[in-house]
């Protein structure tokens, strides 16, 4: 590392190398195109549902997938397909403005740390492995049974829980960094903390930090449709896959279409995110299996 | 080396305590007691108003957090439970030994499978065998529990009749009574579990292969499976370990959802059911305990590095 390095910022070339290097793997195309697919079905499922997903048909309850109702009919007679189309929307809306949020306040908090140093830095570290002692799921359920199901509360505390893990590894990624002689020559010309945290910190740590938010998004999305799952998340009748799971388990003996549909949606959805962000840190020469979950 | 542990230790037992003061500052602030979640949320007068007094919430909040903290400190009383109430204590102790059978049994054939795994993948990297078991990994971590768990009831109970769909043991019945009920859940529980350690040991291995010290084994020609399994694996298993405890700390959530699912009689089932009764006492002895196991697991680590790691062990305190 060289001590003029000061554009590792924005340089063309290397965004074109990590895609040119994600080109080359077929599990990376594949899971790109199916988190693609997914993004845009959620984006224009109102448009193209064939039935209103939450009408109930009295006279077409548990019918197999056929031409008409092309995933079947749940125990309500609604048509799974529609309801499977629209299942997703809530939980990416969630879940993307919930990963926003988390490597924001998590990146930043992370590398003002790693910066800073001293004994700030030791007591909140110390805070944050507190925090992270706590059994999670409690937390969220807790809140959510009293505040209430709305979106916003769920974007505002899985932001904010899955924020507190993104501290340790902007963090880490930071403090590889702080001693090198860039950043000595950045405080040395008297550059302000946050310049050099923007300027000099940020573009270096963006590359762990981007697989991060990657991987969190996944996690969260798991998280979401557990809660979901749970009776936690969201409130019927808006459809939801996690919910459709466990409002149909029930009936999968006389009805698995209305189960395993749905199932299908979510963990494809999850499998691409994951196998996306793992092509992407392969790509940047970064190893995504040591990151603790 | 002893001062080092005591540093844990403290650690340790001071984390457990910011664990309960916020969780209890937490169900303090949000609205809503056990009385509301019991009468209903609109309740209001002297029915409302003797419940509160009949179980102390009258009392304030510090007092209340002073005496319960008492209690566990001097006897290891967790309290009574407001809605049903009984001594936390035996509440939570049958269903913790249903828990920890599950979650041991689970560990037990999961982390030697995965610590297998693991290696055969690394040291057949980028070959069939490799992308065959690192492929099956993340497609066992990456489901949801609860998809897993749906699926294999499908298949297995369903369809084939092997085992039972849904636990109907009592919580505080014998083991043994446990046994075809128990197996599902513990496969469920198992792969996602060896899925995380498998990936892990997986890439420590393939580090500490293309080590010096493993070549120059290489080349003094000590047995191809003396190096793996004396040299290159305890290397590689130092990194693992302190993210294996975290993983497993962090599972502590994926049992809660495996435990719904198989109606399955552990602490996870009743934390759900404290958190709908808001149940002060018994979420704070739950998180007590949940956040106990996360630290003992970590300690367990800490010292299981120090074994094998003795630099470690002249390292500052």
């Amino acid at each position: 590392m060289t001590s003029d390095t000061h554009t590792p910022v924005a340089r063309p070339s290397r965004a074109r190398q990590v895609w040119r290097s994600m080109r080359r793997s077929r599990a990376a195309m594949v899971s790109l195109s199916i988190l693609l697919l997914h993004l845009l079905l959620a984006v224009f499922a109102p448009w193209l549902t064939p039935w209103d997903w939450t009408a109930q048909d009295g006279y077409n309850m548990l019918q197999g997938p056929s031409a008409q109702h092309w995933f079947g009919t749940d125990n309500m007679g609604r048509d799974i397909f529609s309801r499977t189309l629209m299942g997703g929307r809530e939980a990416l809306k969630v879940t993307l403005l919930g990963t926003l949020l988390a490597m924001g306040w998590g990146s930043l908090t992370g590398i003002s740390l790693g910066l800073l140093g001293g004994r700030l830095d030791e007591w909140l570290m110390r805070a944050v492995d507190a925090l992270l002692a706590i059994p999670w799921l409690l937390f969220l359920l807790l809140i959510i049974s009293t505040v209430g199901q709305q979106s916003w509360v769920l974007i505002l505390t899985l932001g904010f829980f899955y924020g507190i893990a993104v501290i340790r590894v902007a963090r880490g990624a930071t403090l590889d960094f702080v001693a090198r002689d860039f950043v000595m020559a950045a405080r040395v010309r008297g550059e302000s903390n946050w310049t050099i945290v923007r300027q000099e910190l940020l573009p270096n740590v963006l590359d762990t930090l981007l697989v991060e938010g990657g991987m969190r998004w996944a996690w969260m999305l798991l998280a979401f449709s557990s809660l979901s799952f749970l009776g936690f998340g969201v409130v019927p009748p808006t459809p939801d896959w996690g919910l459709m799971i466990a409002d149909t388990r029930g009936i999968i003996s006389i009805a698995p279409w209305a189960t395993l549909f749905p199932a299908l949606a979510l963990s494809s959805l999850i499998i691409s995110i994951n196998l996306s962000a793992d092509a992407f840190g392969k790509a940047m020469g970064l190893d995504r299996a040591k990151a603790p979950v | 080396m002893l001062k080092l542990i005591l540093n844990r230790l403290v650690l340790a037992v001071l984390t457990l305590v910011a664990v309960c003061t916020l969780v209890f500052a937490v169900t303090e602030a949000l609205p809503g007691d056990v009385c509301t979640a019991f009468l209903g949320r609109n309740a209001q007068g002297v029915r409302l108003e003797n419940c509160r007094s009949q179980r102390e919430l009258d009392k304030p909040a510090i007092e209340r957090f002073a005496t319960w903290s008492y209690g566990v400190v001097s006897e290891g009383d967790l309290g009574r439970s407001l809605k049903r109430n009984k001594s936390i204590n035996i509440m939570v102790g049958s269903r913790m030994r249903n828990t920890l059978l599950l979650a041991t049994t689970a560990a037990l054939i999961g982390i030697p499978l995965a610590i297998l795994l693991g290696v055969l993948a690394a040291l057949r990297r980028d070959r069939r065998t490799d992308v065959g078991i690192s492929t099956g990994a993340i497609f066992a971590m990456t489901l949801p529990e609860f998809v897993t768990a749906t699926l294999l009831i499908y298949i297995f109970a369903i369809q084939l009749h092997w085992f039972p769909a849904v636990t109907t043991v009592r919580h505080n019945a014998p083991l043994l009574d446990f046994l075809p009920n128990i197996v599902l859940p513990v496969i469920t529980l198992t792969l996602v579990m060896s899925a995380h350690i498998l990936r892990m040991v997986r890439s420590a291995m393939i580090d500490v292969m293309a080590s010096d010290f493993v070549q120059m084994a290489q080349l003094k020609g000590v047995p191809h499976w003396r190096i793996v399994f004396r040299h290159a694996l305890p290397n590689a298993m130092l990194p693992a370990i302190n993210i294996i405890a975290l993983t497993i700390a962090w599972l502590l959530g994926g049992v809660v959802i495996i435990e719904q699912v198989f109606n399955y009689p552990g602490i996870g089932t009743l934390m759900i059911s404290a958190i709908y009764d808001r149940d002060l006492p018994l979420v704070q002895a739950i998180a007590l305990v949940l956040a106990a196991i996360y630290v003992g697991v970590n300690l367990l680590a800490d010292l299981a590095s120090l074994v094998l790691n003795p630099r470690l062990r002249t390292a500052r305190g």
